[in-house]
């Protein structure tokens, strides 16, 4: 198994067998985050140009750690800095940066769809890192890992997602990725925010409910996702602080309601006491900081992917069969010569 | 787009070794590594993947049969220290490294199947510093084909084979290719 794709956009459009190939490269890097010397020198000489046009501290970091980890420099563009403040067009940006010759570009947009639009004019492996309200395709694989290290496998778990799921492109990158492995989840959150198109997004077949409940939301859960509640991107005051925390804080009385081993992710930054109570964030059952470690596994694992091949072969969706093809019998050639 | 090289037709020109033969010679390169290394206090066998690994694991098995030395056998993925990444594939696939004693002050031997180039050897190389400070690196091969284009040569050879440029040496090994052999393979226009 391989990887068909010249960038990763989204999850959706992966199989099983594909995310279930991302995830053990991803394995095997988290092994290297153990080795006395964690650098490698296997994309020298290459460069990552990181584009944030919406703020990011943990992501880019990720990144950039993950990029200089194999020996790769990376280039930073900020939203606050940008000429886009001085109204350049996105592509315009895009263009100038690509002018300056990276190997591969990693962004996050507030645009649903603006990593893709960006992909289709380039023409160098864009990775995702977030894009509106629609994915972030390695949340969501960093997230897969986490959870696949501590339950030993992410097939058919209850996974309840506690939020504002309608804005939460961790959510939708979530639901892609674990609904191909047979999970069931339950969404829930003020009903704003959990409307019942959400039902649909899922990929065939999955078993998607919505409660408004958070006791009924936990009952039974194997993984809890607590997503941030997000006040940037809300335009008006719809529920106060107090309220949310009240009817939907994860504390460590409605936390009993859950299977007894059940784990805690959350993508981060966490508002401490707000969505997640200070004693289940920092309790054994949380696995945050382990979010955090696996991103730049699964983060080198995805710049290593994308640029390590050669740029003539790299296919796109469109050639995906037939690049992976010769990728087939690169390999064969490569084992049939065992010399050296 | 197909290569001139696609096109060629392999054929095969002659059997290196037999089964038997393999099997001796392990026997013999196990001998040589016990005897050579003074103790096997802090020895180790790191076998480059694919069929190093194997080849260490046998060695390992005859050195028990020794004087019933165990001695620790760890496995190295060299994909990520490869200094022709972008020529292999349009994805590479890194495949697993275990490693699962500390490095350091050891004795090691790398063991692959075939040393032509040295490149994988260099790659081997930096793979293990990064895991700490050997004390000493010896290098095992089954077969030396010459053609060398680094300074690197092996301690303990199998059998060393003249070969031209366009000829490729086989080794098959039944935990691999479910046949125990090796052969010398030719490249010739259709």
């Amino acid at each position: 198994m391989t990887y068909r794709f010249r960038d990763l956009l989204a999850l959706e459009p992966l199989s099983a067998d594909e995310l279930t190939f991302l995830l053990d490269q991803s394995k095997l890097f988290q092994e290297i985050q153990r080795h006395p010397l964690k650098k490698l020198a296997t994309l020298r000489g290459k460069t990552v140009a990181l584009a944030f046009f919406e703020n990011s501290t943990r992501t880019r970091i990720s990144f950039g750690t993950a990029a200089s980890r194999l020996g790769a420099d990376s280039m930073n563009l900020q939203a606050e800095a940008s000429s886009l403040k001085k109204g350049e067009s996105l592509l315009d940006t895009v263009h100038t940066l690509s002018a300056m010759k990276p190997d591969c570009l990693v962004m996050r947009h507030a645009a649903s769809g603006a990593a893709d639009f960006v992909a289709r004019n380039l023409d160098i492996p864009v990775i995702n890192a977030g894009d509106g309200t629609h994915e972030h395709p390695s949340q969501g694989l960093l997230d897969a890992l986490t959870i696949r290290d501590r339950r030993g496998s992410i097939e058919k778990l209850r996974v309840t997602i506690l939020g504002d799921i309608q804005h939460s492109r961790v959510a939708r990158s979530n639901i892609h990725l674990l609904g191909k492995f047979g999970c069931q989840f339950m969404l829930c959150g003020p009903a704003m925010w959990v409307p019942k198109e959400l039902e649909k997004i899922g990929p065939p077949g999955a078993a998607i409910r919505r409660v408004s409940r958070i006791e009924e939301g936990l009952e039974g859960a194997d993984v809890i996702i607590v997503l941030r509640v997000q006040t940037e991107r809300m335009y008006e005051p719809t529920l106060s602080a107090e309220e949310y925390i009240l009817m939907y804080q994860l504390n460590a009385e409605r936390l009993r309601r859950a299977n007894p081993e059940a784990i805690i992710l959350h993508p981060g930054p966490m508002n401490r006491g707000v969505e997640i109570s200070p004693e289940v964030a920092d309790g054994a059952q949380s696995c945050v900081l382990e979010q955090v470690t696996n991103g730049i596994a699964v983060r080198m694992a995805l710049l290593f992917l994308l640029m390590s091949g050669s740029t003539e072969e790299a296919g796109n969706p469109m050639t995906g069969a037939e690049s992976s093809a010769q990728a087939a019998a690169a390999e064969k050639k490569e084992s049939t010569h065992a010399a050296d | 787009m197909v290569g001139l090289r696609e096109l060629m037709r392999i054929v095969e020109k002659s059997q290196l070794m037999s089964p038997s033969e393999i099997d001796r010679t392990i026997q013999r390169l196990a001998h040589e590594i016990v005897e050579k290394s003074g103790g096997t206090k802090h020895l180790a066998l790191i076998g480059v993947r694919r069929r190093g690994v194997p080849l260490a694991q046998r060695i390992a098995k005859a050195m028990r049969g020794i004087d019933g030395v165990e001695v620790p056998v760890g496995t190295l993925d060299i994909t990520l220290y490869r200094d022709d990444l972008s020529k292999v594939a349009s994805h590479a696939v890194l495949q697993s490294s275990d490693i699962s004693f500390g490095v350091d002050n050891m004795d090691l031997v790398l063991v692959d199947d075939v040393l032509y180039t040295g490149r994988t050897i260099r790659a081997a190389m930096n793979g293990l510093f990064d895991l700490g400070r050997p004390k000493r690196v010896s290098l095992c091969v089954l077969i030396d084909r010459g053609h060398r284009e680094m300074p690197i040569e092996a301690q303990y050879v199998g059998r060393s084979v003249q070969t031209s440029d366009t000829e490729i040496v086989e080794v098959r090994l039944r935990e691999i290719d479910n046949e125990e052999r090796v052969v010398l393979v030719d490249r010739v226009q259709p």
